[in-house]
């Protein structure tokens, strides 16, 4: 028997270096930081100024004082806005709205993405795809078009939906609904077949599979899509300032523009406390639900 | 409690055939193991008697009826998948009354058919738990438990122990016995693994390439193998086949595998191959238990050759041993005491009266 062996004609031409792991480490860990402090400052600073400018009197905001410093601190602001009818009906508009319009975005994009997701029926493959695509199309091409359908819709049936706050119950799900359904059928997609097979087997239409299996199973994705749809609503401000001129028809980002701005005379305090008051919703909902929001939209890009 | 019977059933989807005509007949309370290697269609045939899949042609019928077009809940069939399939969000009591629950069974029914499915599967501590609290053995009884509550005509069981590890396979192999015997329900289990095909089957259905190639009992399976696919499927080790052909020497039928090792035939087994052409290329198949060290007195049918040895794999109760002939190999059993050793010689018996003969050309044993 004749052995063999590798025998070796030429070493590595690059000399081994042996690196330290932990040090590594602890290099990744210093730049990770040092990024995040960066946008932690770049994203803060501006809350932080409304802050600032809104517990100051206007006297105080128009004298050349440091700008990051509140020498008199004051509520007028605050008590200003939140005692006026104006500013609550704004409120009240804005809340209206966006909780009709999640409501109507969960109602047609959770069946939407099941069926996308789950009956694979002729061309659902392109017609998921095009959900997407429809959201890509900015708001800043369509809302003149919009306008002029819903003119003529009013002048063909008499029904008038410019200038009425329900008008955005229509506009905003052709934002929101194509992002949610998209998101839905990824997570439903990550849902193994066998769970619904499972169901159909043990007697469930499709109907008590989604009810029943699907919507708890996907509760995490659930919850991010309506945190989605809900700040797109709650934030949207081209298209109400478009669709609605009267006062007690705006929403709060287009109500605190057009009542606080007086031609050119700007209430910075109670702009500055308004957008405060306004980003406060929005903010509660992500403290409380932060987590499943990070896991609803990460679902999917790993198995298990 | 039914009967399951399957007539010229085909599976193709676009352009690929996965099932191409299975006729089977699966009577009330028998446990069935379609067993193959991976995509001869085993599942495809599980999931169609489920209804998960259309039938592309012929007739599946369950309990007399015609299912073909029947959806699956509509089939009155349970079903244990290979992944568990449960339902993450639901406790153990409710998988398993998940099904009951939506026929809107009475609460007590329920309630009395869950504990006694528990108690039978030895998992009522865990009623209130969530799947992913509990193992993998733990799962599959709970798996189990959903589909015995139901108390459906027929079981179907997708490779339902694959997940698991070696140890526990073979524990739930015995749990998955015991609970047919207590229960008899019709059963249909598909496996890759013919040991569990064996231990698990009152039959076993050999699929290979969408068709059936055996149907038979465990023992008739690997005693009277019908091709080479089925020869040398089941069984572990697998059988040796070697390159042989026949010749009569002075009115006797010798079979002869090399130039230098040729035996005579067996009386029986000379009878049986009398009709088989001389010169027709054969394959003699021999189990490797029916290779063994050489003895003092060999009974009838049992001849010794000589053979140098390449590798041995003591096993502790048997060694296994390797050796080369015409360029095949082929493994043979013999006691860790007959002095086997990698690259030594020794003197082996070959049982010829558990020989297979069989055709290279179509593979079919004579």
């Amino acid at each position: 028997m004749a052995s063999t062996a590798i025998i070796n004609k030429a070493a590595p031409t690059r000399a081994v270096k042996y690196g330290s792991m932990s040090r590594d480490r602890k290099w990744a860990l210093r730049w990770s930081y040092f990024f995040l402090t960066l946008f932690a400052i770049f994203s803060l600073v501006k809350p932080l100024y409304m802050l600032i400018t809104s517990l100051k009197s206007s006297a105080e905001i128009s004298a050349a004082t440091n700008p990051w410093w509140v020498f008199h601190p004051t509520l007028e602001n605050y008590i200003g806005l939140l005692t006026s009818n104006q500013f609550l009906r704004f409120f009240w508009n804005s809340a209206l709205v966006s909780i009709f319009v999640v409501t109507i975005t969960m109602l047609i994009s959770v069946p939407a993405a099941f069926a996308l997701a789950r009956m694979r029926f002729w061309g659902s493959a392109t017609l998921a795809t095009g959900v997407f695509l429809t959201y890509l199309i900015p708001d800043s091409l369509l809302f003149i078009p919009l306008f002029k359908m819903f003119a003529v819709f009013g002048d063909w049936t008499g029904i008038q939906l410019i200038n009425r706050w329900y008008v955005l119950l229509i506009i905003y799900p052709t934002l929101t609904v194509p992002f949610c359904t998209w998101i839905m059928i990824g997570y439903f997609a990550s849902i193994p077949k066998e769970l619904d097979e499972a169901a159909i087997i043990d007697g469930a239409s499709w109907f008590q599979t989604l009810t029943r299996i699907f919507i708890p199973v996907a509760l995490p994705g659930l919850i991010a899509a309506t945190i989605f749809a809900f700040t797109v609503s709650w934030a949207q401000f081209l298209y109400p300032l478009v669709f609605t001129t009267s006062n007690d028809q705006l929403v709060l980002p287009v109500g605190i523009i057009t009542s606080l701005i007086k031609g050119d005379v700007f209430n910075w305090g109670q702009i500055m406390t308004g957008a405060l008051l306004g980003a406060a919703p929005p903010l509660i909902i992500y403290a409380f639900l932060m987590d499943y929001y990070i896991a609803g939209l990460t679902a999917g890009a790993t198995k298990g | 409690m039914a009967d399951v019977t399957l007539r010229k059933v085909i599976k193709r989807y676009d352009e690929v055939e996965a099932v191409r005509g299975i006729d089977l007949d699966i009577a009330d309370k028998e446990f069935v193991v379609l067993v193959g290697p991976s995509g001869c269609g085993k599942s495809t045939t599980l999931r169609m008697i489920a209804g998960l899949e259309d039938i592309t042609d012929g007739d599946i019928i369950i309990g007399g009826d015609v299912v073909n077009d029947v959806p699956p809940k509509d089939r009155d069939i349970a079903m244990v998948f290979q992944n568990y399939a449960l339902y993450p969000h639901m406790t153990v009591a409710e998988n398993m009354s998940f099904g009951l629950r939506l026929k809107r069974y009475p609460k007590a029914e329920i309630k009395s058919r869950v504990t006694e499915a528990a108690r039978m599967l030895d998992i009522t501590d865990l009623i209130d738990r969530k799947p992913k609290q509990l193992s993998g053995g733990q799962r599959q009884r709970v798996a189990m438990g959903r589909a015995i509550v139901r108390n459906p005509k027929v079981f179907l069981f997708d490779e339902p122990l694959s997940n698991l590890d070696a140890k526990l396979r073979v524990q739930m192999r015995i749990e998955i016995k015991k609970v047919h015997q207590k229960v008899r329900t019709t059963t249909v289990y598909v496996t890759h693994d013919q040991v569990e095909a064996m231990t698990l089957a009152d039959r076993v259905v050999v699929m290979n390439h969408g068709r059936i190639e055996q149907i038979g009992t465990p023992n008739d399976l690997y005693h009277k193998p019908a091709t080479r696919f089925v020869a040398g499927f089941i069984g572990s080790p697998a059988m040796n086949f070697v390159p042989c052909r026949l010749e009569e020497v002075g009115g006797r039928l010798n079979i002869r595998l090399t130039d230098r090792i040729a035996f005579p035939l067996p009386a029986a087994r000379a009878a049986r191959y009398q009709n088989v052409a001389r010169n027709e290329k054969l394959i003699l198949g021999i189990r490797p238990e029916h290779i063994t060290e050489a003895k003092q007195h060999t009974e009838p049918g049992v001849e010794t050759f000589d053979v140098v040895l390449d590798v041995t794999e003591p096993m502790g109760m048997e060694t296994l041993i390797y050796f080369m002939l015409e360029g095949i190999e082929v493994c043979g059993r013999v006691n860790p005491n007959a002095g086997a050793r990698d690259g030594a010689p020794l003197r082996l018996a070959v049982d010829l009266n558990n020989m297979h003969l069989l055709n290279e050309s179509t593979g079919v044993v004579l």
